[in-house]
């Protein structure tokens, strides 16, 4: 087998793959960068780490392909007697090595940066319920439940009058939103009254489990106002589908608003939302 | 091995006929064609209950299941697959052909192998049978994760026995393969001179001897906190629920590299063949087996980031886990060498362990983006997961057993599959396999968490997609069985090598394998077995 052809089929094939490559990228859906620095981070080591083993994908396969049309018996009747080489394997045990040492580098950086929960300016306790969230503003004393909204809850029973497509963020709608102040530093406090939940909301880069009889921490600083949505992510029973979560990020200012708002219903009403 | 001896031995064998040839048999090719058939059966089982859940997501809004029975699917969909479907494949592919590569005449305990594959119908009759019981089947997901799994009713209790009873039968099983290579190799078949498929199924036997009896353990908890007021998991009575993820995962890791240990060995097998070429480093393909098994033990925690642990933890099962790249990719690399300037042909077992190749390390690289922590944060009991351990679990391990079986087919039988549609078989699975389960890397990016019996609407086209492709690729099956049936009822008759490039004793039997097999054992150094065995590796 002649090296030249080696290299020329290898060029063509990789040339193939790496179509099909981009195709792959270009039909799907790629993670959302997220509105805090974490899930920007995240976000950008994602992508990093997918053009590293998508690299290493393409070569291997152009390395197999250009063996599949070259190698073949038709094109060569007698095989090499080769069976194996130090020196390549040593070469293919120390470069991936090195990458990963590479890759491990941004990405202890980034956890590191994730578990400083300190200096939080305002504290948040979730608790997870069958099926429903519950928030604890601890700064500002108030609490109530949200849950999956009206019309989900009405277009998701089996034989429904209301398609699910008539609905307006289908599954991804509460009765009563987490009110968040962007450019804060927000610590949350996860736990469960029942069964293990998990508090996610993609657009801050992160999930955590809401254990019973555990308390976890995480925190967030959103850098813009806006809606985010998420949903539990840990199988918690027969209705795990329908226990949406939905962040509304406001300037301070309207937080504050909120608050006062929310302060002076519980002392109009003389009464806890808590049970 | 020569006629006279088979026909020796035939002469005094009085073998029971019918149903009391299955149930009594100490054999260990029969053994091997009841753990085969166990689990081609379990394989549809499975497969129907997958088709279940992706009828039920083909479009948002709940249609045909309720989410209770939802959720019982996505756990018996597991539970069945992996230990119905998969482990009884790999044992009944080690019963059947580690004997006639190591040139035993049998495995080393018959009568504990015959005990250790009838356990496994009773279990999962019991296992099946909570599905129509009053409370239910288990809904809590495959790994049972309390308090929720506290939660079911009293089926819980027989979902336990029957995984105590698999864990028996798989703990029995790995004994007996281990007995059988550590001392049962016909004379001259040094460790190292042992073909992949042998050192692979040693290694995961230890494995299985190792972390069955923790799934025991954790599952006897779960028992006694349910059933009998203990507090192992109950935070309330000064338990911890976190401990049983530890404890599971410390099972379940290694777990899933007894799934996959295998499947390398039998895609070691048959890339040389149909090379025409040794396979390329021998002896780093051992030693890469043996360390993924020993790193397999010290990574649980990475199916757990989410779950809050401290930062040094994260930090180590994250090393370890990327580590595990590093072996698995030099198998990758002697894959490919083994193929490079070979002269090869592409029959349909060889099309499997290529598209293993191809799809596994698809998989394998997806694996290593969930081993990146702050990244895992966002992976997590997505639909990203889901794609990457289907690649590697069917895509990896059900394809290699695929392909193990077109390729030893011959053997069993004595006849030729029909290569035309075995080749039909191949396309047709994996196309569909890919629309199947490529979709949902999307989805999972895209925010969809996992075992959701209902979504948003942004989700419809990569599940409708997905869908399709599940009920394509589960019907595409049926040519399989078709394909299995035609050939064990005749066909062109198979030779004893059966494949032009195939190297070992297996090879050196009759086709069909007679019921006994190297009564004496064979000289493998001896000069007219050298051409088929290949000398040394």
């Amino acid at each position: 087998m002649k090296r030249a052809n080696e290299w020329i089929v290898g060029i063509a094939v990789m040339a193939v793959i790496g179509v099909i490559t981009w195709g792959i990228f270009a039909v799907g859906d790629n993670m959302r960068p997220g509105v805090s620095p974490f899930s920007q981070d995240v976000y950008v080591l994602h992508n990093t780490v997918m053009g590293v083993v998508t690299i290493i994908g393409v070569l291997v396969f152009t390395a197999m392909f250009t063996s599949i049309v070259l190698h073949r018996r038709s094109k060569n009747p007698e095989a090499a007697k080769f069976s194996h080489s130090t020196k390549a394997e040593i070469i293919w045990t120390a470069i991936p090595v090195l990458i990963l040492v590479v890759i491990a580098i941004p990405a202890t950086q980034v956890l590191i940066d994730m578990e400083n929960t300190g200096d939080a300016e305002l504290n948040v306790k979730v608790t997870g319920y069958q099926w429903l969230w519950k928030y604890d503003y601890l700064e500002d004393d108030i609490s109530f439940f949200s849950a999956l909204d009206r019309n989900s809850n009405r277009a998701r029973q089996m034989g429904s009058d209301l398609a699910p497509t008539e609905v307006e963020n289908y599954l991804l709608e509460v009765d009563r939103r987490l009110v968040l102040p962007v450019d804060t530093k927000i610590r949350f406090l996860l736990t469960a009254d029942d069964v293990i939940h998990s508090w996610w909301v993609p657009d801050l880069g992160w999930k955590r489990d809401a254990v019973p009889g555990m308390v976890n921490e995480a925190w967030t600083l959103i850098k813009e106002e806006g809606i985010y949505r998420g949903q539990c992510a840990e199988l918690c029973g027969k209705d795990h589908g329908f226990m949406p979560i939905v962040v509304e990020a406001v300037s301070k200012e309207d937080y504050a608003d909120w608050v006062a708002t929310q302060q002076a219903a519980s002392t109009a009403n003389n009464q806890s939302v808590t049970p | 091995m020569t006629d006279a001896t088979l026909a020796h031995h035939d002469s005094h064998d009085h073998h029971p006929k019918g149903l009391a040839r299955w149930l009594f048999t100490t054999n260990h090719k029969e053994i091997g064609t009841l753990y085969l058939v166990f689990s081609l059966i379990m394989f549809f089982v499975g497969g129907a209950m997958a088709l279940v859940i992706r009828a039920e997501l083909f479009a948002p809004g709940l249609q045909l299941v309720h989410p209770e029975f939802f959720n019982q699917m996505t756990t018996m969909h597991a539970l069945v697959m992996i230990f119905g479907a998969v482990m009884p494949a790999f044992v009944g592919l080690a019963n059947w052909m580690v004997p006639l590569m190591i040139g035993a005449p049998d495995m080393a305990l018959p009568r504990m192998n015959n005990w250790s594959f009838w356990i496994m119908p009773f279990a999962f009759t019991l296992l099946l049978s909570t599905l129509f019981m009053p409370s239910g089947g288990p809904a809590s997901g495959w790994t049972l994760y309390p308090p929720l799994s506290l939660q079911g009713g009293n089926s819980l209790a027989f979902v336990i026995l029957a995984i105590h009873l698999m864990g028996i039968s798989s703990i029995m099983g790995a004994i007996n393969i281990i007995a059988t290579i550590l001392n049962m190799r016909a004379p001259g078949m040094t460790l190292l001179r042992m073909p992949m498929f042998v050192w692979t199924w040693l290694i995961t036997a230890f494995l299985l001897i190792a972390v069955m009896p923790v799934l025991a353990g954790a599952v006897t908890m779960l028992l006694t906190d349910r059933f009998f007021g203990t507090s192992f998991f109950n935070a309330a009575g000064g338990g911890d629920p976190v401990l049983y993820q530890h404890i599971f995962w410390f099972f379940g890791h290694p777990e899933v590299y007894i799934m996959i240990l295998p499947a390398f060995g039998i895609v070691s097998e048959i890339i040389p063949t149909f090379s025409r070429k040794k396979l390329f480093g021998y002896t780093s393909m051992v030693y890469a087996t043996a360390s993924i098994a020993f790193l397999s033990f010290i990574v649980w925690a990475h199916h757990m980031f989410t779950v809050g642990m401290p930062l040094g933890a994260a930090l180590f099962f994250m090393y370890a886990t990327m580590v595990i790249a590093v072996p698995t990719g030099v198998k990758i690399f002697n894959w490919v060498s083994t193929m490079w300037r070979g002269s090869m042909t592409f029959e349909t077992p060889m099309l499997f362990a290529l598209g293993f190749v191809v799809l596994f390390t698809i998989g394998g690289l997806s694996g290593v983006m969930l081993a990146i922590v702050p990244a895992d944060f966002q992976y997590h009991d997505t639909y990203f997961v889901v794609a990457h351990f289907h690649y590697v679990l069917v895509t990896g391990a059900v394809f290699a057993i695929m392909a193990s079986v077109y390729y030893w087919l011959p053997k069993w039988t004595g006849h030729m599959y029909n290569e035309t549609l075995g080749k039909v078989h191949f396309w047709w699975s994996a196309f569909w396999v890919n629309v199947l389960f490529f979709p949902q890397h999307y989805l999972g990016l895209a925010g969809m968490p996992r075992r959701i019996p209902d979504y948003a609407i942004q989700f419809t086209e990569f599940n409708v997609i997905s869908s399709i492709g599940g009920f394509a690729f589960g019907i595409g099956q049926l040519l399989f069985v078709y394909i299995v049936w035609q050939c064990a009822r005749g066909g062109q008759k198979a030779t004893d090598g059966v494949w032009e490039g195939a190297r070992g004793l297996e090879w050196t039997v009759p086709s069909p394998a007679p019921l006994h097999t190297f009564d004496t054992p064979p000289d493998i150094d001896h000069p007219d077995l050298v051409a088929h065995t290949g000398g040394t590796q």
